[in-house]
Parts: C-alpha cells; structure tokens; sequence
C-alpha cells in the first residue's frame, strides 16, 4: 500500500468519526466503561492474589504465643513436644525481644515508632514450620492440647479465603466484562454503519470503478480502532489516576502495612496499557467487521 | 473483446432475466442494446461487470473467462471497464476534477499522473473550464460529460452506458452521443443500453436486440425497430 493511499485512508477515517461525532463519543464512552470495570477487577484480582502470595510466603507457618512466665524448662519441654507432633519440619524459638526487633525491620522506615513502646508487648513464642499446609488443621488439634500456650495464630483460612475471593471476582468480573464488551461491540458496529450509510453513494463508485475490498474497508476498520482506542486511552487514564488516588489514600489513612502488600502503581500500569490498548483496537476492528458483513458487499 | 456463450441468467423467484444468450463484440466496436422494459438490458451489463453471476455459460472479456473469476479479482476486471450510468452518480461534495481524479485515486494512480490525466479527459468531454465546478453547478449534459471523464480517465478497453441520455432532452443527448462516439474512434469498445430510437437509427452502428431474455435481433448498421 502506497503512502498517499495510507493518507487517504487515514482522512477518510477520521471524517467518519466526525461525521458520526455524537455516536462516536458513544461507542468511546462504552469501550471507556467497559474497560474501566475490567480495570477495576484486574486490580482487584491482582492485588488479592499478590497479598494472599505475599501472606502464604511470610505465614506459611504456625506461631504459638506462649504464656507469660514460663520458665526455661518449662518452654524447652513446650518446644520438645511440639517438635514431636506429625508434619512439623521445623520448631523455631522467637524471644519476645526478638520478636520486636524483627517487627521493627518490617515496618522499615516507620520502625522507629516501636521505640518509644514503655514494655514490650509481644510474647515469647514458637514458630512453626509445616511439611505442607494441609498438616495445619491436625497440628493446630495437637497444639490445643498443650498446656502453657496462650494463643496460636496460623493463616491457612485466611489464605484460602482470599483466594476464594480472588476467584469468585474473577469468574463474576469476567462474565460483566464479556457482556459489557458485546454492548461496546455493538454500538461500535452501528455507528460505522452510519458512516457506511453516509458514504453509500461514494462506495457504489469506488465499486465502479475498481477499487479493492480492502481499499474500500480500510477506512471504517481504522475508524472502528480509532473509537476503540480512544476508549482504551480514557480507560488507562481512569485506572491510572484511580489507582494512585487509591493507593495513596490507604497508604496515608490506613499504614504502610497495607499498601506494601499493593501491586505498585507503576507495575499494575504496565500490564493496563498493554491488554487495554490490545482490547481496544480489537473490539473496535470487530465492530467494524460486523457492521461491514452485514452491509457491505463487496 | 466481449464473448457470450450459452449464458443464462435466472433470478430468485424464477425470473429469466436472460435465455442462451451467444454473441461476440470485437474489439473498438460500437453497440447498441435495445428491447422493452424488463428486456435484461441491464442484467446484460451486471453481468459483464460481475455484479451478477449467471446461472449458466461463460463469459469472456478480452480473452480472460470472467465467469469463474474470484471475488478478489473482480475490481482489476473492473478498472478495464468504464461504466456510466442514466443517473450520472457523481459525489455532489466534489468538484469537477476531484471527481474524475477520485477514480484514480482508488486505483492508487501517482498525483502527478492524476495531474495530467484528468485534464486531459476533461479536454476531451470539452469540460476544461469547468473543474473547479460542482455538480449541482452543472446542466445535465454536463453532468454526464464528467460522468464520462471519470469512466475513462484509467483508459479501460471498454466503455458501457446504460441509458446514458435517459435523463437528458434530445439536444443535450446528441452532445453526449459525440462524446462517445468520439471515445470509440479511439479504439475504446462502446456497449450503450437505450431507449432512444431517433439516436439508434441516425447512428447507424451494430444493434442488438432483447425481448423477455433472448437476443431477436443482432444487425450491423441497424436500426432501433421499435415504436416506443
Ligand atoms: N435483482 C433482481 N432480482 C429479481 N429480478 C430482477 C432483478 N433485476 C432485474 N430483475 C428482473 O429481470 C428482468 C430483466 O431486468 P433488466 O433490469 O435487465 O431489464 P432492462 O432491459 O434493463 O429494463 P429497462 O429498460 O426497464 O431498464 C426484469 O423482469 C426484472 O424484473
Ligand atoms: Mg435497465
């Protein structure tokens, strides 16, 4: 294809999507929404999956929270038994100093909020590492029956539900997106037919007098993308700028804690702009597919 | 070159348009289609221009068998064929020129080959003056002139009108006749459908005749033979 020819379709193009102006911010505006909902999951379902990641890797582990004044014996015998109870690898002691000096290196730059703490709250403990995580219902029974142990603190249910929900957002979130992208499709099919129909006459020549298929398709294909991406694009700025609002907020309001386990702003980017981009001018090339089976024939 | 043999074409719901049709037009020649209303004139035409398939025989067009030609060749059998119609179709936001160099544009001619080739078909319709002009600016003959420019601005082997003076008063029609007629001494085959009687018989080129899909009539130097 010549470069004039690319021109000339580009022109044609963009006419259409003047002519049309009023159904062309329409099909925009559903291929904006549409993709700011399947922002909104893909964040969801990221983030759900990187923190029930994160959590699996940092507590895939049980910690037993011993009473306050037990003595030597008394723990070491503690940490002898529940070294013997099936599908325990490996018994860790964590002295309650430890334990804040290990908290104090996770809060990172807010750690020094930890020293002005009169006495240390946190107990004496043991962690405990498991075969697999399956063992951690029968461990948890044999720990109950232990005496000394204040409390015991394991993440299993509360991995498995973030996955669930994980999940669950998933499957509803990708049925909405299929429906809201077949409504995109749609009116982006019927406004290319109004450009189809505004240009009858001039197709009926260019029939006439030979021009390719693909040479009369072009233009309505190009402005299909055109609309598709121009949602996309409103679409990426949305997620973008909701997102970062987002992020500050529960950073500022709730603490580091929290958003450390967010996917940053910058990564989540990436994989937005790229599948919207992709989306976008794929729905608007279908679009115009539609339209022209249906009322072009060539 | 134009070759017919057998052909046949049935519409849905039965209609014969056409009935074994043979027939052979040479090369430069100048043709006349007559017959009444719902002859298959036009059927005749669509069917050279594969905008309808027949229902049986072939077609040959300077030697090349179109009847099997794909769909993806069709706008290249098209470009050696100029077509030209009783209702002008010309794009009522385009000038004069823009017009005529639409026809190269589509073909992706250079816009220095569109520079002076349209002028030059222009000259030939005796339009020069005109085009920077509109449609709506011009009378019909006028009209038609451009519709004749863009039909052979690509230079096509053949030239077909259907009912090309059907619009126009005798006057104005004659004028388009010598435009055409000039057009054939050129070398370009003319294949013109039409009810004009007076032009027919004063022409005094091959005639071919229809009635209810089959030819009655094919004669050299011929008349129109109707009342009408
Ligand atoms: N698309 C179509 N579908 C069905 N029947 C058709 C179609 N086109 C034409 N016909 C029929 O085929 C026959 C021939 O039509 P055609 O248009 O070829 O006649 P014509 O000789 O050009 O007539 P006119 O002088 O009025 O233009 C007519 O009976 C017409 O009704
Ligand atoms: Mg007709």
């Amino acid at each position: 294809m010549k470069i004039r020819t690319v021109k000339y379709m580009f022109r044609q193009g963009l006419v259409g999507l003047w002519r049309n102006r009023g159904m062309s911010v329409a099909s925009i505006g559903s291929v904006a929404a549409s993709l700011v909902v399947l922002g909104l999951i893909i964040t969801l379902v990221l983030n759900i999956n990187n923190v029930a990641e994160l959590t699996q890797m940092q507590f895939d582990s049980i910690q037993v929270y011993l009473n306050e004044g037990l003595d030597q014996n008394e723990v070491q015998e503690i940490g002898q038994r529940i070294g013997s109870i099936d599908g325990v690898q490996l018994v860790e002691y964590e002295s309650k100093e430890q334990a804040l000096k290990n908290m104090k290196e996770r809060w990172g730059e807010q750690g020094y909020l930890l020293e002005y703490l009169e006495n240390n709250p946190l107990p004496n403990s043991f962690i405990i590492s498991m075969e697999t995580l399956e063992d951690a219902d029968g461990i948890v029974a044999e720990l109950q029956k232990l005496e000394g142990i204040d409390e015991i603190k394991y993440y299993k249910e509360i991995i498995e539900n973030l996955l669930k929900i994980a999940g669950f957002i998933r499957t509803v979130g990708l049925v909405l997106i299929l429906i809201l992208i077949l409504v995109a499709m749609f009116i982006i099919s019927n406004t290319i037919k109004l450009t189809l129909n505004a240009r009858r006459q001039e197709i009926n020549i260019m029939k006439y007098v030979g021009a390719t298929n693909w040479f009369i398709r072009w233009p309505f294909v190009l402005e299909g993308m055109a609309l598709g991406l121009s949602g996309a694009l409103i679409a990426v700025l949305v997620v973008y700028f909701g997102y970062q609002y987002t992020f500050q907020i529960i950073s500022d309001r709730f603490t580091v804690m929290v958003s450390a386990y967010m996917i940053g702003t910058r990564a989540m980017m990436h994989t937005t702009i790229s599948m919207f981009s992709v989306l976008g001018a794929g729905v608007g090339a279908l679009g115009s597919f539609i339209s022209l089976r249906k009322h072009l024939r060539v | 070159m134009i070759e017919m043999k057998g052909v046949n074409k049935v519409y849905q719901k039965g209609v014969q348009a056409l009935a074994n049709i043979n027939l052979k037009i040479e090369k430069g020649e100048f043709v006349f289609l007559v017959g009444p209303s719902g002859a298959g004139k036009s059927t005749f035409i669509k069917l050279l221009l594969k905008e309808e398939e027949p229902t049986e025989g072939q077609i040959n067009i300077d030697s090349q068998d179109i009847t099997n030609l794909s769909r993806r060749k069709v706008p290249y059998l098209r470009r050696n064929i100029g077509v030209i119609f009783q209702d002008f179709r010309l794009l009522p936001n385009k000038t004069v020129f823009e017009n005529v160099a639409f026809a190269m544009q589509i073909i992706e001619a250079s816009s220095k080959d569109i520079r002076r080739q349209v002028p030059m078909v222009l000259g030939m319709v005796g339009l020069s003056d005109r085009a920077s002009q509109y449609p709506h600016q011009l009378s019909g003959g006028e009209r038609q002139r451009v519709s004749i420019a863009r039909a052979i601005v690509n230079n096509p082997s053949i030239l077909i009108a259907d009912e090309p003076t059907g619009n126009l008063d005798p006057e104005t029609a004659w004028e388009i006749m010598k435009v055409l007629r000039q057009i054939n001494r050129r070398g370009t085959t003319v294949l013109m459908a039409t009810h004009a009687k007076e032009i027919v018989d004063v022409m005094q080129q091959r005639v071919i005749a229809l009635e209810r899909g089959k030819i009655v009539r094919d004669q050299q130097r011929g008349a129109y033979g109707y009342e009408d």
